[in-house]
């Protein structure tokens, strides 16, 4: 059982944001994390691999201090990991990206299982999975919270809907991504911390996965970003004073005079 | 791939090293100069005072007929016949896309017995209904309904296709995207057509914390993902005249490898979340669990739902499926009211959103009052008490009047 998990580094969002006195972008020193979600898929796949055997592969694409993000999750018993880096990836959107990563899993392989966090936190569009299964004419379903093998071949899955659960199953060599209720992460074990920091990560360019520089990246891409803006400033912030009673007063006066439904 | 500078208009002011998420940027002979670790996220070129800062752009090209694709689409979404309600706002996006293009505003509707459902989506604003319908296409299924939906995109050429940011749009319309090889924007906000005819697509980015335009300039169809409670929900028009056209895909596009065994409704809640017009949010500052029955008892008052932050669903107060954040749900009703909640970005990602935020915390310097537009500093146990009675109060009348109506006994005369 080969279990690749994708995951991506990403700046910490608190490190992004408005200043609600001037309304300007401001940011508070640098950090880039592993992306938060990614963490559950990193976790979903060692409980697999604890469970029926076999060996994890952790995937990223990034510039190259995306290492140090594989090095966190060879920390917590992943078995080996790569990183996709090359000038020519950058600005790539979902296509791109999904596609770059199809081509390093099928280098990779042969892979039973993919698994992506639900989305990352800078761009949240959730749609590098359900790309990749797209890119590897793979089965696949989101939104996953319990995995289980069936007769070692079909990957049966609870998969969270709005409403509730739907169990799904499908044969492997699937595409899943996970929630976080598919369990918190295990801490970091001295052993693996050891091994990380020394184990060697190989890393493939555009060439190594037999991609043309204009099949990657912004020029790989089919959406392009035009222009970025700060969102319209929540800066008539308003403090109500008075009592208690003065105060619910107020509100409930703004709020009628806003329409709100109900009131 | 980099940001480009413009050497002869930095000042080297240094304001664009200050944004950058990653640190690409330094100054060199008095001049920015940007690294490798660029990811063209753009923040650079919103912050330059100076206009210095541009991102490279996508080379146009002609290889494709881009011509003959026409018309808008919505992919509408439905549970058993039942229409989403984001299905019927997006076509009314759609249908100001339409006439500012001047083209026609179709649904897609796949499943089965779905006539009463293709009726609903004339009546709202659409000119034709794709009808797909086969007792194996019910309940829905990524894999089928993503094969079902390329075929009839390819076979049919629309320009623009929306669907829902829901939990299904956005976990099938991406495989859709790719199977079609076009670009996919998720989660919009804003949509517009273009001086040059294309859709410019605006979606948050970064939690939220700055907004992004975004173009597909060479493929089609222009495919977006729209924010459910965003756009302006059409009124039904009973007398609309449309066309449904029945379409019949392969046999072989209706097989799925992915078989949904069951379907199990668990909680209602979090479909509310997504849907509510009011969501009331209780924080850390409830002290106890038992508190929460007061944010219920608000909650219920207005037609609302329930939020929960991390920190109180980590204590087990409340289920996730209420938590609002980062790590749950992205939340915009037209009101959300944050009690004893501080404010921690994780959580305000999720709910920033919002049309109008109103927080009620005892500490004037809690971070969520930054955030907001209206604000109470107040013992949350005082002030939530007193606003349920004066929403009572302020119902009077016509309250006792709707309960009588209701056949409440307690109010018979």
């Amino acid at each position: 059982m080969h279990i690749v998990v994708c995951i991506k580094q990403v700046p910490d969002t608190k490190n992004v944001r408005i200043d609600p006195d001037t309304c300007t972008l401001v940011r508070q020193g640098v950090e880039s994390i592993v992306n938060p979600h990614d963490w559950y898929a990193v976790e979903a796949a060692l409980l697999v691999r604890d469970q029926y055997g076999g060996k994890v592969t952790v995937l990223t694409m990034g510039p190259p201090q995306a290492e140090e993000a594989l090095r966190e999750t060879l920390a917590l018993g992943v078995d080996e990991a790569v990183l996709l880096s090359d000038r020519a990836f950058a600005g790539a959107d979902t296509w791109a990206t999904s596609l770059t990563l199809a081509r390093a899993i099928t280098k990779l392989g042969p892979v039973d299982l993919v698994i992506c966090g639900k989305q990352a936190i800078d761009g949240d569009t959730a749609q590098v999975g359900p790309g990749l299964a797209a890119h590897l004419d793979q089965p696949y379903t989101t939104y996953a919270r319990r995995l289980e093998l069936v007769d070692g071949c079909q990957l049966r899955a609870e998969r969270v809907t709005d409403a509730g659960y739907e169990l799904i199953q499908m044969p492997l060599p699937a595409v899943v991504t996970v929630v976080r209720e598919i369990g918190d992460p295990r801490m970091p074990g001295l052993k693996h911390k050891m091994r990380a920091r020394k184990q060697e990560i190989p890393v493939l360019g555009a060439a190594d996965l037999g991609l043309k520089p204009e099949e990657v990246g912004l020029q790989g891409s089919y959406t392009q970003v035009v222009r970025v803006f700060s969102p319209p400033p929540r800066c008539d912030r308003k403090m109500l004073n008075g009592s208690v009673e003065e105060q619910v007063e107020q509100l409930l006066n703004l709020l009628k005079e806003a329409k709100i439904p109900g009131l | 791939m980099k940001a480009i500078i413009d050497g002869e208009k930095c000042v080297a002011c240094g304001e664009c090293l200050e944004v950058c998420p990653v640190d690409a940027i330094e100054l060199e002979d008095d001049l920015a100069q940007v690294d490798d670790t660029c990811t063209l996220c753009g923040l650079c070129v919103e912050v330059c005072d100076y206009e210095a800062i541009g991102l490279p752009e996508l080379r146009r090209e002609d290889t494709e007929d881009l011509e003959s694709y026409k018309g808008i689409w919505v992919v509408a979404e439905h549970h058993n016949g039942e229409v989403h309600s984001v299905s019927f706002e997006l076509l009314g996006a759609g249908r100001n896309l339409a006439d500012k293009l001047e083209v026609e505003l179709a649904a897609v509707l796949i499943g089965d017995q779905l006539e009463q459902a293709a009726s609903q989506l004339v009546g709202h604003g659409a000119d034709r209904v794709y009808l797909v319908e086969d007792p194996a296409l019910m309940p829905f299924n990524d894999e089928s309904h993503a094969n079902v939906l390329t075929e009839l995109i390819q076979s049919k050429k629309p320009e623009i296709l929306l669907a829902g940011a829901t939990a299904t749009g956005r976990s099938f319309i991406p495989r859709v995207a790719v199977a079609v090889e076009t670009g996919l924007t998720a989660d919009c906000t804003g949509l517009d057509i273009g001086e040059d005819g294309l859709l410019y697509q605006t979606r948050p980015a970064f939690g939220g914390n700055v907004m992004a335009t975004i173009i597909c300039p060479n493929r089609r169809p222009q495919m977006a993902t729209v924010r459910p409670m965003v756009m302006r929900r059409p009124g039904f028009d009973g007398q609309r005249q449309g066309v449904v056209e029945r379409f019949t895909p392969r046999p072989e596009a209706i097989d799925s490898r992915v078989q949904v065994l069951k379907t199990v409704a668990e909680h209602q809640e979090t479909a509310r979340l997504a849907e509510a017009d009011v969501v009331v949010t209780g924080g850390r500052g409830l002290q106890v669990p038992e508190n929460f029955k007061m944010i219920e008892d608000l909650a219920l008052l207005l037609d609302g739902a329930v939020g929960a932050t991390r920190s109180v669903v980590d204590e087990g107060w409340m289920p996730h499926s209420h938590q609002v954040g980062q790590t749950g749900k992205t939340v915009s009703p037209k009101l959300y009211l944050a009690c004893g909640v501080s404010g921690a970005i994780q959580h305000v990602v999720g709910m920033q959103g919002s049309e109008i935020i109103v927080a009620v915390n005892k500490d004037p310097h809690a971070p969520i009052f930054d955030v907001i537009n209206y604000g109470v500093v107040a013992d949350l146990f005082e002030f939530v008490p007193a606003f349920i009675k004066k929403i009572k109060e302020d119902r009077g009348a016509p309250k006792l009047h709707s309960r009588r109506m209701s056949g409440n006994p307690k109010f018979e005369v």
